[in-house]
């Protein structure tokens, strides 16, 4: 007869507890209100799946979807290749390395309100450093705070500079794996410098390179801090990001129901996003 | 294809270089024919790497010169001295077919897309790798890879030369042995001049015509593996190739002879006259055999390596290792050990020490 030992679960329970408070019950609580309407005093009243319904039917959420998409789109465009010139460009040895790097890690080390409160303060039309330079210099007209055109390249540039240096660091790591020996046979085979980046460069930074994207895809998808401190969303609607909507949602209206189910709704894009990029980027490493 | 010459070459890794002791090559003078198969031995650390690298044009030497048929190439980059070379790891392009991988010296260098292909199903069919040509070249075995690699230096028609930088060192040990004549193969139907480098004893007597001998920084020696494993010229060379090494027995020099622990020892002829300084006699174990009469000695050690036995004898305070076909004798047994005069030779601060003689 086979013996089965119970006791293993012990071993187990305190990773199950952690994993249920930490994401399954929270998880499940948001569901709860996804499928329920309420009005306080703990009443509930079942509502189905009518406001995933209403969520995807609203313009509210397309827009807010779309400026997103918009978002993120823009700042991998950015973020990647330029994260990749650089790193390109930075010395592989010698005192100019730690130099770099450090000075590369420090945007990524400032807590995230505070660089949405530099960024404000920095573009400020008065006293601000960027804000001053540009309008009484310049003679450009620059207010974020009244011009939408304004306000998205200000988030733009500030998540440039935020997170440009993650794809730097990543690829930096990708490069200074390969072997002196694939340069030195390119350089004897007679490869041109773009053949040297397409057929080595590149396919060795592959792998990182799918990281990184990644982690700027569900970091700048998820994004709140920094355009919250900096715009609050506006001017108008021009700036405000599914996250913040959301939280306009649930905290301004206090609609839990609609809150949880675009929460939801959110979380399966991100997800989906996220797997079919990941599988489009591994499926070719298995043939 | 082309013949080499080193003219006074020297190189060190320091910009300002104090003494010889900053040198990784110490001048080195030498001259390659057109279509010969060259190997350089030496340890690690020996120089042989930067010399290779001299030549390919990946270094640039502190002094001297590099003429590919009296063409001074010495600041030339890499890709305009036509030459090929294959590394210690492969070199492959992950993304690209093996077809095109062994295309992309020649579409760097604008051939027309007809004369590719015949050179690449040419160069497939002689590395026997035709039938993966269509393959992603990452999804290969290191083996096949390294052959990858070494295609692709022999797909060009008019390399000055090949060189191999140790390209057996991540090979399995069944497949090296097939690699290695295959190398030598490939050799005497392309007719390049290859330069083959490597720590590797047989890996150099089997492909080379002519080996050069390195030892930190210095050519010690150059000759056919028959010559070097004969008459070393420097008892590194001895100790170097062969297995067990040569025998290299501190001796005393009086009255124009050679005595080993007292017993004059026959050489193979007359001491040189630079035989001034601490002297040592060279005999290979092969050449040492056991005998009724001859030096006394006491069997240390006995090894069965196979084909036949090594005896390790104390003559003494000094080891001798001796070949021995056939019965071998016990362990603490007194044996008599004779010398072919023909093979023993007289070295002097470590170089070879005495004229050869009329056997030789």
């Amino acid at each position: 007869m086979k013996t089965e030992y119970q006791r293993a679960w012990l071993f187990v329970t305190p990773v199950l507890l952690l994993v249920a408070f930490n994401a399954l019950i929270p998880m499940m609580t948001v569901v709860n209100y996804s499928v329920q309407e309420t009005f306080g005093d703990n009443l509930f009243f079942w509502q189905g799946l009518d406001w995933f319904e209403k969520l995807l039917n609203s313009d509210r959420f397309h827009a807010a979807l779309g400026r997103q998409f918009l978002f993120t789109g823009i700042i991998l465009a950015i973020e990647v290749p330029l994260g990749v010139i650089i790193a390109l460009a930075m010395p592989r040895k010698g005192f100019w390395v730690p130099v770099c790097l450090v000075t590369m890690a420090l945007p990524m080390l400032i807590p995230w309100n505070v660089v949405g409160a530099m960024w404000n303060i920095f573009t400020l039309p008065d006293i601000g450093l960027l804000g001053y330079f540009m309008n009484h210099t310049l003679g450009v007209n620059y207010n974020m705070t009244q011009d939408p055109l304004a306000a998205w390249v200000t988030i733009i540039v500030m998540d440039v500079w935020h997170w440009t240096s993650l794809v730097v660091l990543l690829s930096y790591a990708g490069l200074v794996s390969i072997p002196d020996a694939y340069y030195q046979a390119a350089k004897i085979d007679g490869a041109s410098s773009w053949s040297v980046f397409r057929y080595i460069q590149l396919p060795k930074m592959k792998q990182v390179l799918t990281i990184a994207i990644l982690l700027r895809f569900m970091d700048s998808f998820n994004i709140y801090t920094e355009p919250f401190v900096l715009t609050g969303g506006g001017p108008g609607n021009s700036t405000t990001l599914l996250s913040i909507d959301l939280v306009k949602i649930a905290l301004g209206q206090f609609d839990l129901g609609p809150a949880a189910a675009m929460s939801l709704i959110y979380f399966a894009i991100t997800l989906l996003v996220s797997w079919l990029f990941y599988t489009l980027m591994t499926r070719n490493d298995a043939r | 294809m082309a013949k080499i010459t080193l003219s006074k070459l020297r190189h060190s890794y320091f910009p300002e270089p104090a003494g010889p002791q900053d040198y990784a090559l110490k001048e080195i003078d030498l001259d390659w024919d057109d279509g010969g198969a060259y190997a350089l031995l030496g340890p690690s650390g020996c120089g042989k790497s930067t010399l290779l690298n001299i030549i390919s044009g990946l270094l640039v030497p502190s002094e001297g010169n590099i003429l590919f048929d009296d063409r001074d190439v010495t600041s030339l980059p890499p890709a305009e001295r036509n030459i090929a070379q294959v590394f210690q790891f492969p070199v492959i392009y992950d993304t690209m077919t093996v077809f095109d991988n062994l295309a992309f010296p020649l579409r760097n260098r604008r051939v027309g897309e007809e004369k590719v292909k015949a050179r690449v199903n040419e160069i497939a069919a002689m590395l026997e790798v035709t039938d993966m040509l269509q393959t992603r070249a990452s999804n290969l075995s290191p083996d096949n890879k390294q052959k990858i690699s070494m295609g692709r230096g022999l797909v060009r028609d008019d390399v000055n030369v090949v060189m191999f930088d140790e390209p057996l060192t991540v090979i399995d040990p069944h497949l090296k042995w097939k690699l290695r004549s295959k190398l030598k193969e490939l050799h005497q139907r392309v007719r390049a001049t290859m330069i083959y480098v490597t720590h590797d004893q047989t890996e150099a007597l089997t492909f080379a015509d002519q080996v050069v001998v390195m030892q930190e920084g210095e050519i010690v020696q150059i000759g056919t593996p028959v010559e070097l494993f004969e008459r070393p010229a420097h008892t590194f060379v001895g100790h170097f190739i062969g297995s067990p090494g040569m025998n290299v027995l501190p001796c005393e020099v009086r009255s124009g002879g050679a005595f080993l622990n007292g017993t004059a020892i026959a050489l193979e002829g007359a001491i040189g006259t630079n035989a001034t300084g601490d002297t040592q006699i060279g005999i290979r174990p092969e050449f040492v055999s056991l005998g009724k009469t001859g030096l006394e000695a006491k069997v240390r050690k006995v090894a069965d390596v196979g084909r036949h036995n090594v005896v390790e004898a104390m003559v003494g305070e000094t080891r001798v290792n001796a070949i021995v076909e056939g019965a071998a004798p016990a362990q603490g047994e007194t044996v008599h050990l004779n010398f072919q005069p023909a093979q023993t030779r007289l070295y002097s601060d470590g170089w070879i020490a005495t004229e050869p003689g009329e056997a030789a």
